[in-house]
């Protein structure tokens, strides 16, 4: 897998060859283990995505030749929890991956995947397995997803998938990293300051 | 209308609604550590962005920093780098830091440092920077835990450690609110541990995903606020990246003199202002779940989440056909079926954002005083803090820990998470007081650790394999 900057710009339509990752609970200590939190740059994660799941499992996806140059990652439930490592997240872009399909994703890594660019899609968990087979079945199969209407199309596959609709929204218009939007009226966060009681001795009585 | 102090909060700090249809949310406290924010520094610069609020912004150093010696420089290369890097943004752009003594600072090496410097979770509160009514966030899962105080306070991503320097503020959306009332007494030898590794059993470990929990009934009210630190912090583990208990009289007298809190007439304003901001007797939940306090055992984890736990009286799970259960226990090595009570242990560690303060050490020490660990068994405390570590020495919790053959530590994250040297070996199994019991969370990827509470770990060591605390605490004098 190449590694590759993350997105940027308005994004829909993902297409690439799936990779299928089966388990549910998947937390980021094993996408991305601690002592590769040990850096002061993102840069060069993608080699250590899995690695001690890797290291034990030979037949780890991620160790898997077919599935090499992926795009769209397919996981089951969960997937994401624990540790608010962003670290998690920027591997899986830096390795390629510009979407992920799964049952249900922990809410701080979809918010973090999605200030990367990286849409997380969520389906039913019949839907999902049938999609995990498929590519274990056809690995050179391509795969679209679309943020718009949240279609997944797979040969011969067709499931339905969601995205919370602000993250849809944003990743439609190119927005999906919020900064300059939260910089745009600033006059409007000082007035939040200042009307805040812990912020101006308490001396207000407006939240009475 | 009746609100929870989540919708009262959430309204307080809403900026607008961004064209995403998200809200624009501001953050009332940033707290910042040495790993999760040098990349969003870098961005910062990258971009020409400032600090928007630099006095709401308040660093320290607690995950990678070592906690065998804390001179500087570390020995640690890369602590070190990491430490020298919050140093370096922290002076750049006028932020408060809680370090350790500096490499090259005015004290030369080997000074104290910040008389502060602690797991960020742990000063937070303890400096009385976390109050009421605030909206805080931090790159760290386990913020919830500043919500034992009344606050909204979530974990965040890197990328969004930058938006908050640069704009003290958050493209979210509103969480629903599920009430967790606790109610009746806990037995003695039982914890707040053991209440939220019971919850999470309960709700699962997704079951959270979309609320903040808001923990009450008669159980929570009496307890302490490093009690409800230690329930607060752990709702990330149950899927909910906020957990709260509303502001009270416990909650104002653990205030009150605080560095950072309100002083003189304010506090007293203050007070006016938090008891407004707690939910109102009739607000409306949108789940609501009740435990009995009483039915509560000493709780210990046997597989590789947090919500795989069982009482100490109780048999593992048999489920045959069920791969999440199959999965944990061919991973750990445990039967199906089988009782956590005479599994033997290698490590025993006491510490963590979960249980590292000093309640957590009081509780442990009046099971350790007077015994010995367990030969071959490698156990350390590790305070949470530099003022925990102080507190609990003028008390002479050291000298208790130290003779029973434990190590006393300097304050960090350590063995929580394996950042620094103090990690897990090969299989070795660790009773740990900390918050994960992942696949190799400990820094060993074969090694094993069982969540329970201070108490039960400190029981643990004595006896050289997990035992229930209580039959220890029957011979201890009250």
């Amino acid at each position: 897998m190449t590694p590759d900057a993350p997105a940027a710009g308005a994004v829909n339509v993902i297409t690439g060859r799936g990779i299928p990752l089966r388990g549910d609970d998947i937390d980021t200590d094993r996408i991305m283990p601690a002592r590769f939190l040990r850096a002061t740059s993102f840069d060069g994660l993608e080699r250590h995505l899995f690695e001690d799941d890797r290291a034990t499992r030979p037949d780890h996806p991620f160790n898997d030749a077919r599935f090499a140059g992926a795009t769209l990652l397919v996981v089951n439930s969960n997937f994401g929890c624990g540790s608010s490592r962003e670290h998690a997240p920027q591997g899986l872009a830096r390795a390629g991956i510009r979407a992920i399909v799964g049952e249900s994703f922990s809410e701080i890594f979809q918010g973090n995947a999605a200030m990367l660019g990286v849409p997380c899609f969520a389906a039913e968990r019949q839907a999902i397995e049938r999609l995990q087979t498929l590519i274990e079945l056809t690995p050179d199969l391509t795969i679209a997803a679309r943020v718009d209407s949240g279609l997944i199309t797979a040969g011969p596959l067709r499931l339905a998938a969601a995205l919370p609709a602000a993250l849809r929204d944003g990743f439609l218009s190119g927005q999906w990293n919020p900064t300059a939007m939260l910089l745009d009226r600033f006059d409007e966060v000082r007035a939040v300051a200042d009307r805040l009681p812990y912020l101006n001795g308490f001396d207000f009585s407006c939240f009475s | 209308m009746a609100e929870t102090l989540f919708q009262k909060v959430w309204n307080a700090h809403a900026v607008r609604t961004l064209p995403s249809g998200q809200t624009q949310l501001f953050v009332g406290l940033h707290l910042i550590h040495e790993v999760t924010t040098p990349q969003a520094f870098d961005m910062l610069r990258q971009h020409g962005w400032g600090v928007a609020f630099p006095d709401r912004t308040f660093g320290t150093v607690d995950h990678i920093v070592p906690t065998d010696t804390q001179r500087r420089p570390f020995v640690d290369l890369m602590a070190e780098e990491m430490t020298t890097a919050l140093e370096r943004n922290c002076r750049e752009f006028g932020i408060h830091l809680a370090g350790p003594a500096e490499a090259g600072g005015a004290g030369g090496p080997g000074s104290p440092g910040s008389d502060d410097q602690g797991i960020v979770h742990v000063i937070g509160p303890e400096l009385g920077l976390t109050q009421p009514g605030m909206t805080i966030a931090c790159g760290d899962s386990h913020t919830s835990t500043h919500g034992a105080l009344g606050a909204i306070a979530f974990g965040i991503g890197t990328s969004q450690v930058r938006d908050v320097l640069a704009s003290q503020c958050l493209s979210l959306d509103p969480l629903k609110v599920r009430r967790v009332d606790i109610d009746g007494r806990l037995a003695p030898g039982v914890y707040a541990k053991d209440v939220i590794l019971t919850i999470i059993r309960r709700l699962g470990v997704q079951g959270g995903v979309g609320f903040a929990y808001e923990y009450g009934g008669s159980a929570v009210d009496h307890m302490s606020i490093e009690e409800r630190m230690t329930l607060c912090n752990m709702s990330i583990e149950g899927g909910a990246r906020a957990g709260y208990v509303n502001p009270d009289d416990t909650t104002f007298a653990f205030l009150r003199g605080r560095r950072f809190a309100p002083q003189g007439d304010a506090f007293g304003r203050a007070v006016a202002w938090w008891r407004s901001i707690a939910s109102d007797a009739d607000a409306p939940y949108d789940d609501r779940v009740r435990l009995d306090a009483a039915s509560i055992e000493p709780t210990v984890t046997w597989g590789i989440n947090p919500g795989q736990s069982v009482g100490i009286g109780e048999p593992l799970p048999s489920a045959p056909g069920d791969e999440a259960v199959d999965e944990a226990l061919a991973f750990m090595g445990f039967a199906a079926g089988s009782r956590m009570e005479g599994t033997p242990i290698d490590v025993a560690f006491i510490g963590s954002c979960t249980n590292g303060r000093l309640s957590d050490l009081e509780e442990a020490a009046r099971i350790v005083r007077g015994r010995r660990v367990a030969p071959g068994v490698k156990a350390l405390v590790v305070p949470g803090s530099r003022r925990v570590s102080r507190e609990a020495e003028a008390r002479g919790l050291d000298e208790v820990f130290r003779r029973a053959g434990f190590e006393w530590r300097g304050a960090g994250c350590s063995m929580c998470l394996g950042m620094n040297t103090d990690r897990l070996e090969g299989r070795q199994v660790c009773a740990s007081s900390s918050n994960r019991n992942f696949k190799g969370r400990q820094g060993s990827p074969t090694g094993r650790t069982l969540l329970m509470s201070p108490a039960m770990v400190a029981a643990a060591a004595i006896a050289g394999h997990v035992v229930d605390v209580r039959t220890l605490l029957d011979e201890v004098p009250a």
